[in-house]
């Protein structure tokens, strides 16, 4: 039952994104990718509890990699489109 | 679920309301740095909350990967040159698919007692972070010419890959049933990776924005499975909107070459074309000093760029050009195709980084129609995008392909460092035509000797 429920909330969260995204000009178009790219290193929230968690060494470590490694994404994702953004002035 | 799990959540769905709201504010140039920062804001809201949760019990290994993650990433950042963004955005990419393989590892080798369900997601997420790390290792490759740019196949590559497909599917399956087995979970991450490394090599340099919008999207999907794996939701809603916004862009792409995605992904495979027509006319040669006196007496002027530009680092001379030509009472304008250049969007971030308003830049569509109306039309480092065999020479490989009409304006300048022909290996008729003139060398080069002529 919870993987229908999960299914729900994946289906309505694509179409928001479509309709969100579709809007985006074609100017921004590189900010929007490298933009995205930093909120798909939310996998760090995921990473966060396998990393500290009681579970097995493996798992503990292979959480903690996870977490460099969706920071490395998360940081300098957002970094890179601010300074991308803060270059389109209009005169 | 207990008061703390309960708290937990609710503050994800205000992220995810924070993560909406970005995305939306990116709709505009003058909103998007904005929408930018309520999106990471978004991201502190939902580690820092993640970090409360009571499960958490050691924290010197997760303040270690997240200081070492930081660092690492503002460097990135921060040193990055613009023309090196697509280079940037495809290591990125893989480094996000990395961290989605990892996390659907770690579930499937902690669940001791996890549902087929949850180990079906997992091996998807372990699938499709590996898929991403792989091809975006390799497209990176090819971006920053470390391995050769032009498509990379063998004899029986199709085979191959049909069988990988298979071996991917019963690993798949293996690991499933059996996920106690540790081998197969070796074999399941070895089949992915080759795939990703499959996917990317037969593909060719002037397809590489199609491939990074796929990667992108694929990023997004992997976290998305990584969050059936764990229950997350947020992970779910963030990936899916990555997800989208990738095969949108994707799409995008696809549409401006005039080409399926199955077309792009398997071009490398496919027989080069060579044209039967016969191109009437003759090239006409012309230097700096006079194109100055042609641009000196013109009204307005359209600028349209391609990979040219990036590889010239002739962005910042164009943009000097155009302060002389609108003291000289001239309109400036430039004319972006969607996939001049190596990823959506690179010439527009180029432009910008040379201080260009973005309300000059136009798209294909707006500038077309009135593209009768200017005097000259600079075409810098573009070929297949300015290409009007895709408009009167049917049969041509890329015929119907949208291009900008540079040939209607009443005079055109190709700046070219020879004959060569572009990606697609077609000649190009703009050339020969009796309004277009070349002028041949690098394009900094003849723009800076431009630049001259107009502050004598």
């Amino acid at each position: 039952m919870t993987g229908i429920y999960l299914l729900f909330i994946l289906m309505l969260a694509i179409f928001v994104g479509f309709e969100l995204i579709r809007k985006v000009p074609a100017t921004l178009h590189t900010p929007l990718m490298s933009g995205a790219n930093a909120i798909s290193g939310i996998t760090v929230i995921g990473a966060l509890s396998l990393a500290g968690g009681e579970s097995d060494r493996l798992a503990t470590w292979l959480g903690v990699v996870a977490v460099m490694l969706a920071t490395i994404n998360v940081v300098g994702g957002y970094l890179v489109t601010d300074r991308m953004l803060a270059m389109f002035k209009k005169r | 679920m207990t008061d703390y799990l309960i708290l937990i959540n609710a503050v994800y769905v205000l992220c995810a309301l924070l993560f909406i709201f970005g995305l939306k504010l990116l709709s505009h140039p003058s909103t998007a740095r904005k929408g930018n920062l309520l999106s990471s804001l978004a991201m502190l809201i939902a580690v820092v909350v993640t970090l409360l949760d009571k499960q958490i019990i050691s924290f010197e290994f997760i303040i270690g990967a997240i200081v070492i993650g930081s660092a690492v990433g503002v460097f990135a950042a921060k040193k990055i040159e613009m023309t090196s963004m697509p280079e940037l955005v495809s290591l990125f990419n893989g480094v996000g698919g990395l961290a989605s393989l990892a996390v659907a590892y770690a579930a499937i080798v902690s669940g001791a007692s996890a549902t087929v369900f949850v180990l079906v997601v997992s091996f998807l997420a372990l699938l499709i972070g590996a898929v991403t790390f792989s091809g975006s290792i390799v497209a990176w490759a090819k971006l920053s010419e470390r391995i050769v740019g032009r498509p990379i196949v063998f004899k029986g590559q199709a085979i191959a890959n049909v069988l990988l497909i298979f071996a991917i599917a019963t690993s798949g399956y293996l690991l499933v049933s059996q996920p106690e087995v540790t081998t197969w979970h070796y074999i399941a991450i070895g089949l992915a990776l080759l795939m990703g490394v499959m996917l990317v090599l037969p593909i060719g340099g002037a397809d590489m924005p199609v491939v990074i919008s796929l990667l992108n999207s694929y990023s997004g999907l992997a976290a998305c499975a990584a969050g059936f794996a764990l229950e997350n939701n947020l992970l779910i809603v963030a990936g899916a909107l990555v997800g989208a916004s990738g095969i949108i862009l994707t799409n995008i792409m696809c549409k401006a070459m005039n080409r399926s995605l199955v077309n792009v992904l398997t071009s490398g495979f496919q027989k080069v074309h060579t044209s039967e027509i016969k191109i009437e006319g003759e090239i006409k040669p012309l230097s700096p000093d006079d194109a100055f006196y042609v641009l000196e007496a013109s009204q307005s002027v359209l600028v349209i760029p391609g990979y040219g530009m990036a590889v010239a680092q002739a962005q910042h001379t164009m943009k000097e050009l155009q302060t002389l030509l609108e003291n000289n009472g001239a309109e400036v304008a430039y004319a972006i195709h969607p996939v001049a250049g190596r990823m959506p969007g690179h010439m527009n971030v180029l432009l910008a980084e040379a201080d260009v308003s973005y309300e000059q830049l136009f798209e294909m569509d707006e500038i077309n129609p009135r593209i009768e109306g200017f005097d000259v039309a600079i075409v810098i480092g573009a070929n297949d995008v300015v290409n009007p065999a895709a408009r009167e020479m049917v049969g041509s490989p890329i015929y119907g392909m949208p291009v900008i009409n540079a040939d209607l304006a009443k005079n055109v300048f190709v700046l070219k460092r020879g004959m060569a022909t572009g990606f697609a290996g077609v000649d190009n008729p703009l050339f020969f035509k009796p309004n277009c003139r070349m002028i041949f060398g690098d394009a900094k080069e003849t723009l800076n000797s431009l630049v001259r002529q107009f502050a004598d």
